[in-house]
């Protein structure tokens, strides 16, 4: 339960392994969550990271094996989650894979496998947590887009509209849940400084794990929709959408 | 939520709960999350109102569960009656001032609302209606006073009411420097007023640490009243003064807090006594506001309040301290000294109680309170479960130490765990049944 005072007693981290997920995971810790889940591809590579969250406070950390493109297992990974935990009062969905742009456009089968973690991934286990947090009749979501889905860049469309993809899916399951107590919440930041994008150049306006962690807690206590991360790129996301396409394809970006 | 007109439709309402369960709610009152149930079934009880019997010769009462406290006071005042037991507020219904034991300023003599029933009638999960009354099933009946709602729904009660000769309170008040100024005063006196209570200021700082203003008093006699109020001694007719529109933004900032207690510790006189005071100004400030509560914006506020033995006055003193340097606005801090306890979960025990008012959106906050959880729960204290939204669960057993016997009792009463809560969920308190069943 969300206590009187917006602390999440119990959060789940799907890509609970992520930069993202984890600094949200600490963020959280520091604020008085008790419990938190780990969901990851990898629940071996964690055990530094659960010591480290139980040093900051939380009560119970437990890690879970998650593969966001095993989708047929995700239904019952789900109840499983509910079942063994209680009520969850905060989802955060932190996975995702970026891919190489330039390979992917000769590699399909590298294209679909980042089509199917970031968007046919999410779509599988948003559904029955959403189900599971309207039968509660409580909680809230956090979901990780990226303004890469805001308008198509040769530079990486394939990532791009897999979270366009996932975005679109989230404004209107977010409108859904509205009446039923469940806030959703989008989260886009721009170029996140992490292990994802370790191997890029920085571009402008980049961000770092803990910058996108606080703005999500900013958000969720705003009861807001959709939050930027560095809040300015709302505004210049809003420019480059608008550009016409002739220009918007000279641009270097 | 459903609002059942009667038993029939309650019945009804329970017969298609889900596995969220249900719960009783009343007016609505409690600051936590005591008669909220998330995806599950709550049910309105204010629609099952009404006076079924009062003896005025006897000063006995029965009365539907979900009539309020005003309802009653609006028929039995003109009668010479009054409620043995009254928390700060009228609009709290007969049921929900059970499941939350309440007290009023009276506790150190006359104890809660627990010590002055005849007995109540409590739905069971089955259908059934149990007759309790404390000689003959004291174990239900200690489980659901201050039960929080989770032993049954509580149908009908009947009280023991208290005799008054006019409508009006005879009150002294006086100026205290500081804290230990303060207790000193009610530790040695308090027994001689049915009545007391003191406001304390938690923004006075360095020698008016704690300062406050302490009222006490009882029904005042005819003979008390001037001869203007003599004429018709049990007049009684509430009204509202002022009331706060929606979309207010939050007023109780420090600097305005900071400002209100200075005015109303100087307004206070430095001693007065035998002031006639009418009931609902002595004991329903706030009512006389509708919707105060949006004074504190959207954020709205968090209430806490403790109890900590008589010996563990430091504990009071720390959390004042805590609260004057930690930035922290009360607009209001209510301090009084409480007897002994009843039910289970009863909040009142022996020893000091400090009520709070707290702007939800101030940093730091949670932490703050969370130290003073952990003072009070090592004093042998506990805070109060009707108006907790944020409480560690872990302090829980060491603050309630009767929590296994009233699991006890809810197991017997409900074993399905069909009456079910936010706080419940929030608290664990049905944590051992999940326990059990894994082992």
């Amino acid at each position: 339960m969300k206590d009187g005072l917006g602390r999440y007693g119990t959060a789940l981290f799907l890509g609970g392994g992520s930069d993202i997920g984890l600094a949200t995971a600490r963020a959280l810790v520091a604020r008085g969550t008790q419990k938190v889940v780990l969901a990851a591809r990898s629940p071996d590579e964690l055990a530094l990271q659960v010591e480290e969250l139980r040093a900051r406070g939380a009560a119970e950390v437990e890690v879970v094996p998650f593969d966001a493109l095993a989708t047929a297992s995700h239904e019952a990974f789900v109840d499983e989650m509910f079942e063994r935990f209680g009520d969850v009062d905060l989802v955060v969905l932190a996975f995702g894979v970026l891919g190489d742009q330039h390979a992917m456009e000769k590699d399909t089968a590298a294209a679909l496998e980042v089509a199917r973690t970031n968007y046919v991934g999410a779509v599988s286990v948003l559904l029955p947590v959403a189900r599971k947090l309207r039968e509660q009749g409580h909680g809230a979501i956090a979901v990780l887009s990226s303004v890469a889905g805001e308008r198509g860049r040769r530079s990486n469309f394939v990532y791009g509209s897999s979270k366009a993809g996932l975005d679109v899916f989230c404004q209107g399951l977010g409108d859904l849940l509205a009446g039923e107590g469940v806030q959703l919440l989008v989260v886009r930041p721009g170029f996140v400084r992490s292990k994802m994008t370790a191997h890029l150049d920085p571009v402008p306006f980049s961000t770092t794990p803990g910058a996108v962690a606080r703005a999500i807690l900013v958000g969720l206590e705003r009861k807001a929709d959709v939050v930027w991360v560095p809040s300015k790129l709302r505004w210049v996301m809003s420019g480059l959408r608008h550009l016409p396409r002739t220009v918007f394809r000279r641009l270097e970006i | 939520m459903v609002r059942p007109r009667d038993a029939a439709d309650v019945a009804t309402a329970l017969g298609a709960m889900g596995a969220r369960g249900a719960i009783a709610r009343g007016l609505g009152r409690s600051y936590g999350d005591v008669a909220q149930n998330g995806g599950g079934l709550v049910l309105d009880m204010t629609a099952q109102r009404g006076i079924e019997r009062f003896d005025e010769d006897e000063g006995i009462l029965a009365a539907l569960a979900g009539t309020s406290i005003d309802d009653i006071l609006r028929a039995i005042v003109p009668r010479g009656w009054f409620l043995p037991v009254t928390p700060g507020t009228r609009f709290v219904t007969l049921g929900g001032a059970i499941a939350n034991d309440v007290h009023g300023k009276n506790h150190h003599g006359d104890g809660s609302l627990g010590d002055h029933l005849v007995g109540f009638e409590l739905l069971l999960p089955d259908g059934q209606v149990r007759q309790v009354a404390l000689a003959s099933d004291p174990e239900t009946y200690e489980a659901t006073l201050g039960g929080l709602g989770l032993t049954g729904i509580i149908v009908r009660a009947t009280v023991r009411l208290l005799p008054i000769g006019t409508s009006w309170t005879r009150v002294d008040t006086e100026r205290a420097v500081d804290l230990e100024d303060l207790m000193g005063r009610m530790a040695s006196d308090d027994h001689r007023y049915r009545y007391s209570v003191a406001w304390v200021d938690c923004l006075a700082r360095g020698r008016s640490l704690g300062r406050g203003v302490l009222t006490r008093g009882d029904h005042a006699t005819r003979e008390e009243l001037p001869s203007a109020l003599a004429r018709d001694p049990l007049v009684y007719s509430p009204r509202m003064l002022a009331s706060v529109p929606p979309g207010v933004p939050n007023v109780v900032t420090r600097a305005a807090a900071r400002s209100f207690n200075e005015v109303w510790f100087r307004k206070a006189p430095r001693e007065e006594r035998g002031r006639i005071t009418s009931l609902t100004s002595f004991f329903y400030p706030l009512d006389a506001i509708a919707d105060w509560n949006r004074l504190y914006g959207r954020r709205g506020f968090v209430q806490h309040q403790f109890v900590v033995p008589f010996g563990q006055e430091r504990v009071v003193e720390t959390a004042v301290e805590l609260l004057s340097s930690g930035g922290s606005a009360s607009f209001l801090a209510v301090l009084k000294r409480f007897g002994p306890g009843r039910g289970m979960l009863s909040f009142p025990a022996p020893g000091w109680t400090l009520a709070l008012d707290l702007p939800a959106g101030q940093p730091g906050l949670a932490q703050l309170l969370d130290r003073i959880d952990r003072l009070v729960a090592e004093a042998g204290g506990r805070v109060y479960l009707a108006k907790d939204a944020r409480l560690n669960p872990a302090l829980l057993p060491d603050m309630y130490p009767d929590l296994d016997r009233w699991m006890d009792a809810r197991e017997r009463l409900d074993p399905g765990h069909a009456w079910r809560s936010d706080l419940e969920r929030r608290l664990g308190l049905g944590a051992r049944q999940r326990k059990d069943a894994l082992t």
